[in-house]
Order: structure tokens, then sequence, then C-alpha cells
């Protein structure tokens, strides 16, 4: 697997502490706009290297950061 | 000597976090995902995991801002009740407290009282009694705004729990300046403003909701733009957008964020100490002025950094004048928007001098202080 995936969320303040607790983690993660095909909301996502995609999810779930999903870009 | 109105000066860092605020991240938090934006959302963000770890709650999107305490005081109490509802409150509160209750009572909300002494004291008795089965929320304040007097809020937190209630605590004298831990207080809503002594601009504070806490029960106050969920014209449910409508005061929340630090590298427990220090000076040397009648408690443990009082033979309002024009000491005379509290200490409707040393307050100036007091007591 290589190339990016991307985490939705339901609001910016969830998106800001996914941030965060994932570079506290060590992942290389990026905010950036949402992709457009994702979702027609006004939001940000958070941007993965998608071999780091599990460590993303399980961080996530250990922080309890409520998410609308790790989804391909 | 006005700190419990709002804190004066600000820490040379509040100034700073706003002026680089405006000038790098002026950006509309989470509207937009270019960097100015997401800047911006960041450092809202900050801000919020600051008052997070400041109450001790594990998630920051639980902490909703609102432009002051009364604002997140109407949050809590109107979203919450509803007609055929009980809310308990005290003798004590703030009409931040009263007025929403009293508006609710003419829509049919049943509210009841639970006395305090003169001294702004609350027995939890009297609380007990006051709560009922069927309650559904508990108002209290942590410290009176009118003598400082503090209350025992994880007392009244677990009377409200074995009642099936929930508890509403009014931190908005004593967030930066008495250690609250709501977890382990078991506070459900915290409601505190910015501006006093986490040493914040104005419009800025916020509701705390604790884990336990059913949000679906809670209606917003107002409705609105939050940057997520555009493509529905509901109210989002998640948190902290469903009561954070319309654009933040990102810019006060970076001055309170910088206010929150100055706050937490001091420590809220040295904090405390200093202030006990200096109100039992205060205290002590006013009690001693004869014609001084002092309200509250004796025992500087048992109130915040504000002491309240009243000159025999003098009105309040010459006591205040005499005080800024001789001395150059600003005090606030009068009910301190709080005709409740003053009933239950017999002072209503003249109301009291209330002298309020913040952090950087020093002994000195509480001297001054006193001595002022006695100068004018004695005329």
């Amino acid at each position: 697997m290589s190339g990016y995936g991307v985490v939705l969320f339901y609001t910016t303040s969830a998106a800001m502490r996914a941030e965060k607790v994932t570079k506290k983690a060590g992942l290389d993660v990026k905010l950036v706009p949402t992709p457009r095909q994702l979702s027609s909301d006004c939001g940000i996502a958070l941007r993965f290297n998608r071999e780091e995609g599990d460590d993303v999810r399980s961080v996530l779930a250990k922080a309890r950061v409520a998410h609308d999903g790790l989804h391909k870009i | 000597m006005d700190n419990a109105a709002t804190s004066w000066p600000k820490p040379p860092g509040v100034i700073e976090a706003m002026a680089a605020f405006l000038e790098r991240a002026g950006g509309n938090p989470g509207r937009s995902g270019h960097r100015l934006s997401v800047a911006a959302a960041r450092v809202v963000y900050e801000a919020r995991e600051a008052v997070a770890e400041l109450f001790n709650v594990p998630d920051p999107l639980r902490v909703i801002f609102t432009h002051n305490a009364t604002h997140a005081l109407n949050l809590a109490i109107r979203g919450l009740l509803k007609r055929g509802d009980r809310v308990v409150a005290t003798s004590v509160e703030h009409n931040s407290v009263m007025r929403p209750l009293r508006a609710l009572e003419k829509k049919g909300v049943e509210v009841a009282v639970a006395p305090c002494g003169r001294d702004a004291s609350l027995n939890p008795a009297a609380m007990k009694k006051a709560v009922t089965p069927g309650t559904k929320l508990v108002v209290v304040n942590h410290a009176s705004n009118v003598t400082g007097t503090l209350l025992p809020v994880a007392e009244v937190a677990t009377i409200a729990h074995e009642a099936g209630a929930l508890i509403l605590v009014d931190a908005a004298q004593t967030a930066g300046c008495v250690p609250l831990d709501a977890q382990k207080a078991g506070v459900d809503l915290l409601a505190f403003t910015g501006h006093k002594a986490l040493l914040g601009p104005n419009g800025t504070g916020g509701l705390v909701i604790g884990a336990d806490v059913d949000v679906g029960e809670i209606e917003p106050l107002v409705a609105g733009g939050t940057g997520s969920s555009s493509e529905s014209e509901e109210q989002p449910e998640a948190l902290p957008d469903k009561f954070e409508a319309g654009t933040v005061n990102a810019v006060g929340l970076a001055g309170l964020h910088a206010g929150i630090r100055f706050v937490t590298e001091r420590g809220v427990e040295a904090i405390r100490a200093r202030g006990v220090a200096l109100t039992r000076r205060l205290t002590e040397g006013l009690a001693d002025i004869r014609g001084v009648k002092l309200y509250g408690p004796m025992d500087p443990e048992r109130r915040t950094a504000a002491a309240s009082i009243t000159v025999e033979g003098l009105h309040v309002s010459d006591v205040g004048l005499r005080l800024d024009d001789g001395f150059n000491i600003l005090a606030r005379v009068g009910l301190h928007c709080a005709p409740a509290a003053h009933r239950t200490m017999g002072t209503f409707p003249e109301g009291t001098v209330r002298l309020a040393p913040g952090v950087f307050t020093t002994a000195p100036d509480v001297e001054k202080a006193v001595a002022a007091m006695k100068e004018i007591a004695s005329a």
C-alpha cells in the first residue's frame, strides 16, 4: 500500500485533536482541505500515509476522537 | 481592587498573543481548509485543550466556548430545563443564574432555592432538603461574587446525583484562583469566564460538559453555521459545534489561552495560597476598623480573595467615591448583580463595598486599602 488517505471528521475541533494525538504518536500527518470527491463539506481532513493507516486508526480510537472514517484518495 | 469584576492588568503574554493572532492567524477557524483558517482553528483548539487540562476533564471537545459565564449558564439552564422540570439553586446566586431561572419559572419550570447562612455559606443539609427526587438540575456558585464565600461543590454534586439530578457549577469567581477538579468533584456542567482570574480578555468564557452528560438533552441557544455538516440545514449534534454556531471569538481565545498559561505556570494552588495570605491581611485589617462591618466567613480559607464591607453612617456609594478620589483605589459598590445574595446577607437594598485583590495585587496594596478604609471610617 502506498499513497495517501484522509480521515474525515464531524467537527474542525475533532480534526485538531486528531492532528495533535497522531503527531504526538510520531505519525506523518497533515491537515488538508477535505477532498471534494469525499464530502460536500467545507471542513478540513487529516491526510496520512496509507502504510500508517492502522496506526492512525488505533491512535484515534485510543484518544476517543470521533471520526467519519479513513478514506483512500 | 476590583478583580472580582474583571482582572486588570493582564499579563503581557495575553496582549502579545492577541496581537500575534491578528497579525498572523487571521482566518476563520474551521471554515476553510487554507492555512490561515487552519492556523486560527489550531489557536482555538489549543485554548480548548488548556481549559480541559485546567479543570481536569478528559475530552477537550466537551469544552464549549461562549461569550462569557452568563452565556454559558444560560446555555446550560435554558438548554436543559423544560416545562414541568424542577431546578434548585442557592440563595446566593448571581443574576446570571437567577434571571434565566425566573424567566423559565414563568414558562412552567419549578424553581426552588436552598437557603444559605448570612455569611453566604451553604449547609449541605439545607441543600439536601431542597433537592427532592425528580429534581433535574442543581445550580451552585463555586464562590459567592459578593462575599467570596466558597460553597461545598463536591458535597452538592453528591446530593444532586443521589436525587438523579445534574449539577451546574458557576465558577466565574474561582476559575484560575481556586483549584477545581471537575471530574473529582463530580461536576456535570461547569460555567467559567475568561476575563477574571483566568486573565483573558472580555468576550471569552465557556461551558465544560462532563463525560456522563447526555448532550442530546441540551438544546443549543443559537443555531447556525459551524463549518461542519454544511450539506444539512439542521444543527449538527457533534461537539463542540452543536453549541458553537457562528464564528467564535478566536482572537479572544488566543488571549485566554495565554492567560491560562500564565495561571498554570504560576500554579492555581500557588495563586490560591497567595490569595489566602492577602485576604487574611485584608479581612483582619478591615474587621479591626471601628464602624466597618465585614461580611462572609472570617477564615480566608473559606473564601476567595474578596471582602465585602459596609461602613456605619456612610452610603456604600460615598465610600466607593472616597476610595477612588482620595486614594486611587477602585472598588465595586452596590448589589453586584446579586440581589439574592444581598438579601441573604441582610444588606439589601443598600449593598456593600467589595474589595477584591487579584494576582498582581501586593501586600502593600492591601495595607494601603486597609489604611484608606480606616481614614474613611473615622472621618
